[in-house]
Order: structure tokens, then C-alpha cells, then sequence
């Protein structure tokens, strides 16, 4: 089944804060893990709230992030979109993992020796 | 060389001491970052506060564990030499409990002994227990968050403590803005069942249907659309209180109900034939005149008298006395430093107009005032010139645009006056009546338009609509 994620981010990386992110990143993935629909949107500005409205109007089934507070993150489970924190890592790996079925809340896929 | 060799220190003492073991034991959060702002060591302090241990955070970027506002919004590090002054700045951090914390960060330049950059020292102090004790100090005549000392105010603040300790169930009465909602939250936070949920639910924001569901949740099935279990507001207030605010817009229906769990402390899910006991203590709130609702036969006697067990009724402002001197300096203090505005008070004039005024909107009516003087003073004393105009100008006190005529002066009237909570209800509502009426000509029956005008969502003018019986 087709499954909708976003994932704040800064820069390249997964955003260390769900309310200060500005860029968010949207993809599908379907079934089979594929990703398809991938787009970037940028918000006007920084703000967990109008986030929350994103990620519900988008109709969003997995947020996957890093620092969030414990209001926002409540609220969405609420919403019974599924919240995958504290994830620390490159956009990239962490969607890979994603996709493969293996990302945890918590995970942090950073080289930590480079 | 082994890990602990590459943190050991050398030349203090005899013989090579672990720089962990020293950081350690100091009660201030530290950390030592390499010139690419990488973590090379984080104290105990930092472990506590973010929540990842040494191990997690070693080698990582450092916004990624200390997550400040600062980290993310403009890290100063970025242009810190060998030769840069330190930094010390105010911001939060969201640790791994989620929680916000805020936080004084101070970074500075490490320099090897050729005094060449080696570094960074970050060390982040937790201002929680200084804000605290700041707000106990700025709320010395208070409970909770509320401020006072007028008589009528000073008995709330006695007796709230000692009802907080029970579990019965209670009545907050008064007129919008008096700080009903504080006062719930202020009962919740002193009772035992702080440690659980404290769940908002305003009965007049939702149709009746969605009400019911929302408070006592559904079954999967139980109606077309109930895709899954929902526990409601009841069951997410377990071992918590449940605040029902404008419980005088119950629905009949739901009130049975509501009498119905404050007997047997039993919810039922709609679709749901089993019950589940709910230890929840419920406390309501109305600016209604619940009596004369009864009276009339909107509200259910039964449940006023289950609900009444304790009852607060909160002075309107204009009766608080010297209360409006002590809340206006409270909030001046707040905005000013929140707008970090060089505000020295306010001058004669400006003071006696506010004294002068009944504050029909009470506390939040005041707040509102101060914001926008604070907002519209560029420095100095807050004169009649910066308190909004409808304050100023006697003739335009709560005319609202398009509406004239008798009903209009006749709330200004009444408002004016203390003690006649009902006239101004029946007044304020055949008023609201009017504007829907009004808009919806103006709007040629379209209610989207009619909405439109009133600023409101079309799913609110329906609900008003159908409350004051107007079909269109």
C-alpha cells in the first residue's frame, strides 16, 4: 500500500528541530518500497503549527524528524500520523532505510568517524 | 593512543587525569567541540539535559544533539576565530523527552598553545529553575497563573489549594476573560492527578454528533465513517481531569450522559456495549447564568447540582479594585520585555483612562490593551495616545461596524453596569442574531458569503444559525 512521508529537513540533513525546519521534504513510497512523487516544499517560515497543517492537509502517514515537542508529536499521533524522532542522518540514508523497512525512532545513521 | 589516552590531561597534576571524569562532576553542561563543530565530548550535565549519551553524540555534528534555536538560526560558530570574544546567548534546546528547556549558551575558542584555533568550549546552563522561581517572584499575591489581591480574589486563592486535594467535581463561573481556563489548569497542576492529562474540551466548538463522539469515544463500525477505535476526551483524561469549558452549550442529550458517568464513573463508547471505569475528575466552566438556563429549560437541574459540589464564580474585573493596577503592571512587565521595548509605565492620563474603564471583556480584555499600547509606544511612558481608540473616543466603545440603533446602545449600556449577567446575555445574543441576519441579506442568502463577512468559518455561522433558530 502507497505510503505518504515527510521529512523537515536542514540542508541535507534530516531538520534537528521539527519547529524550526523551513524545507520540508514529501515523497510517496509505494508497496514495493519505490519511491515515487517526490517533491520539496518550502515554507514561508519556520513554524510547528502551520508544519501540523502541512503535514495533515497532505494527508501524511509518516513524519520522520528529530527534536519535536511533546504537544506537536502527541497532536499528530492523535491525527494518527506515525512519528518516526530523534532520527539523526542524511537525507538520503535515512529514506533508504526508510524504504527498506529498517528505520527506527532514535536511529542515528551518521558516520561518526568522518 | 586509546580513547581514554585521547582525553587525559596532562601537566596539572603528577601524573595525567581523564578530562571526562573532571567535566563530569561539574553541575554546568559542557561541551567540547572540534573546529568543524563536531562533538568531541559532551558532561554529564549535557547527557541529563539532551538526553544522548556520550556514545551517541560523539563525532556528530553538534546541532544535531544540542538542537538549539541557536544551532539551527544563526550557530555563531560559524565565524568564531581564535581571537573571537565569547558568546553568551538565551535560547532552548528540545531534548529526547521532548521537552523545550530553556537554556543560556555560552561558546568561546579553544586555542593550542601556538594560539591557533583547536576548538570550541560550549557550555549550556538549564534556565528552568531560575524562570520558575522568576514567576514565583512576579506572582507573589497569585495561584497558578492568576494574579490578585482584592478580598473577593484572596479567598479563591485560599480555598483553591485545599479543593484541589479532592477529586469532586467543580463549577467555574464568571464572565469571558475573568480566567476560567486558568483557573481549571491552576486546580489541575495543585492536585494529585498533575502527574496525568489535562484535557481541554469545548462543548459549544462542536456539533452535537461529533460532540459525543469526541467525548466518549466510538467503536470501529459504530457509524458510518468510524473506520477505527476512538477512546475520547474521557479515557485520554484517565488518571487526569477532564475540563469541560462553556458546559452551559451542552446539548441536552449529552448532558443525560455526562450525569450519567459523574454517577457511575463508567464511559461507553458509542458502538460499545462494554464500559470502561474512568478515573477522571471533571471540572466545567460557563459564563452562562446555569439557574436561569434551567429555568428555561436548556440546561438539566440534575447535572448543575452534580456539577455545583464546588463552585468558584470569578469577580468580573471592574469589581476587583486595585487588582487592575497590579495585573496592568503585570502584563506591562511581560510585554515589555517580550517586545524588548524601553517602557517606563504609563502617564497620569492614560493610567486614570484605563481606571476609568469596566473592562467588559475583563483580564484578557486588559492583557489585549497592554499588548497593543506596549506594541504602539516606541519608548517611554504609554500615553492616551497609545491605548487603542475605542478607549479614547467615548462614542465608538463597542459600536461595531454597521450596526446601529437600539440593541446596540442598549448592550453598551448594560455593560456598563455590574451585576446584570443575564440582560447582557439575552441582549449580546439577540445582537449576535442581528449581525448574522445582517450579513446573510447583505450576503443575498449565501451563507458562504454571509460567513465571509463575518469573518467567521462557514461551519461556525451554522451552528450560530441554528442556535438562534435563523433559517436561510
Amino acid at each position: 500500500m502507497e505510503q505518504r512521508v515527510l521529512i523537515p529537513l536542514y540542508n541535507d540533513q534530516v531538520a534537528p528541530r521539527f519547529d524550526l525546519a523551513t524545507e520540508v521534504h514529501i515523497f510517496s513510497m509505494a508497496g514495493d518500497g519505490r519511491r515515487i512523487e517526490e517533491k520539496t516544499v518550502v515554507l514561508p517560515r519556520a513554524s510547528a503549527e502551520q508544519l501540523c497543517h502541512l503535514i495533515l492537509t497532505e494527508k501524511i502517514q509518516t513524519v520522520i524528524c528529530g527534536g519535536i515537542e511533546d504537544e506537536y508529536y502527541k497532536y499528530l499521533k492523535w491525527k494518527n500520523v506515525s512519528v518516526l524522532d530523534d532520527v539523526i542522518g542524511f537525507y538520503d540514508t535515512v529514506v533508504d532505510r526508510f524504504c527498506s523497512g529498517t528505520l527506527e525512532a532514535g536511529n542515528i545513521l551518521f558516520d561518526q568517524r568522518d | 593512543m586509546n580513547a581514554s589516552q585521547e582525553s587525559q590531561i596532562k601537566g596539572l597534576f603528577p601524573f595525567p587525569i581523564d578530562l571526562p571524569s573532571l567535566t563530569d562532576e561539574i553541575p554546568l553542561g559542557i561541551v567540547v567541540l572540534d573546529t568543524d563543530r563536531r562533538i568531541v565530548l559532551i558532561n554529564r550535565a549535557v547527557e541529563a539535559l539532551s538526553g544522548f549519551s556520550m556514545g551517541d553524540a560523539s563525532g556528530l555534528p553538534c546541532f544535531n544533539i544540542v538542537r538549539s534555536r541557536l544551532c539551527v538560526q544563526k550557530c555563531p560558530l560559524k565565524e568564531m576565530g581564535a581571537n573571537s570574544e565569547p558568546v553568551c546567548i538565551e535560547s532552548d534546546l528540545i531534548n529526547r523527552e521532548r521537552e523545550r528547556i530553556p537554556v543560556l549558551i555560552n561558546l568561546s575558542p579553544i586555542k593550542d598553545t601556538e594560539g591557533r584555533l583547536a576548538g570550541f568550549l560550549e557550555t549550556v546552563e538549564d534556565l528552568r529553575p531560575l524562570r520558575e522561581a522568576d514567576a514565583t517572584m512576579s506572582q507573589a499575591y497569585g495561584f497558578g497563573g492568576l494574579i490578585g489581591k482584592s478580598q473577593a480574589m484572596a479567598k479563591i486563592f485560599q480555598t483553591l489549594p485545599l479543593l484541589a486535594q479532592s477529586d469532586s467535581a467543580v463549577l467555574i463561573t464568571g464572565e469571558t476573560g475573568t480566567g476560567k481556563d486558568v483557573v481549571a489548569e491552576a486546580i489541575h497542576q495543585a492536585s494529585n492527578r498533575v502527574k496525568g492529562s489535562f484535557v481541554k474540551v469545548n462543548c459549544g466548538a462542536l456539533p452535537e454528533t461529533l460532540l459525543e463522539s469526541e467525548l466518549f469515544g466510538h467503536r470501529k463500525g459504530a457509524f458510518t465513517g468510524a473506520v477505527e477505535n476512538k477512546p475520547g476526551r474521557f479515557r485520554l483524561a484517565h488518571n487526569g481531569t477532564l475540563y469541560l469549558t462553556e458546559i452551559g452549550d451542552l446539548p441536552l442529550a449529552l448532558q443525560v450522559k455526562l450525569l450519567t458517568f459523574l454517577d457511575d464513573k463508567v464511559v461507553y463508547s458509542l458502538g460499545s456495549t462494554k464500559g470502561f471505569q474512568a478515573n477522571v475528575r471533571v471540572i466545567a466552566a460557563t459564563h452562562r447564568n446555569l439557574k436561569l438556563m434551567v429555568k428555561d429549560g436548556m440546561f438539566r437541574e440534575d447535572l448543575m447540582f452534580r456539577l455545583n459540589v464546588v463552585r468558584f464564580h470569578l469577580p468580573p474585573l471592574r469589581d476587583r479594585g486595585d487588582d487592575i493596577r497590579l495585573i496592568l503592571d503585570h502584563f506591562l512587565n511581560i510585554f515589555k520585555s517580550r517586545f524588548r521595548k524601553d517602557i517606563k509605565g504609563l502617564s497620569k492620563k492614560a493610567l486614570r483612562i484605563l481606571l476609568d474603564y469596566s473592562f467588559p471583556g475583563n483580564v484578557r480584555e486588559l492583557r489585549n490593551i497592554v499588548e497593543y499600547a506596549v506594541n504602539i509606544c516606541p519608548k517611554g511612558q504609554i500615553q492616551p495616545g497609545h491605548l487603542p481608540a475605542y478607549l479614547t473616543e467615548p462614542e465608538s466603545h463597542y459600536s461595531l461596524p454597521e450596526i446601529t440603533g437600539e440593541e446596540t446602545s442598549g448592550w453598551t449600556a448594560s455593560s456598563a453596569q455590574s451585576g446584570k449577567d443575564h440582560g447582557e446575555q439575552k441582549t449580546w445574543a439577540s445582537l449576535e442574531r442581528d449581525i448574522i441576519i445582517q450579513a446573510l441579506v447583505k450576503a443575498r442568502g449565501r451563507r458562504s458569503k454571509a460567513a465571509a463577512i463575518l469573518g467567521w468559518g462557514r461551519s461556525t455561522l451554522w451552528r450560530k444559525m441554528k442556535h438562534y433558530g435563523i433559517n436561510a
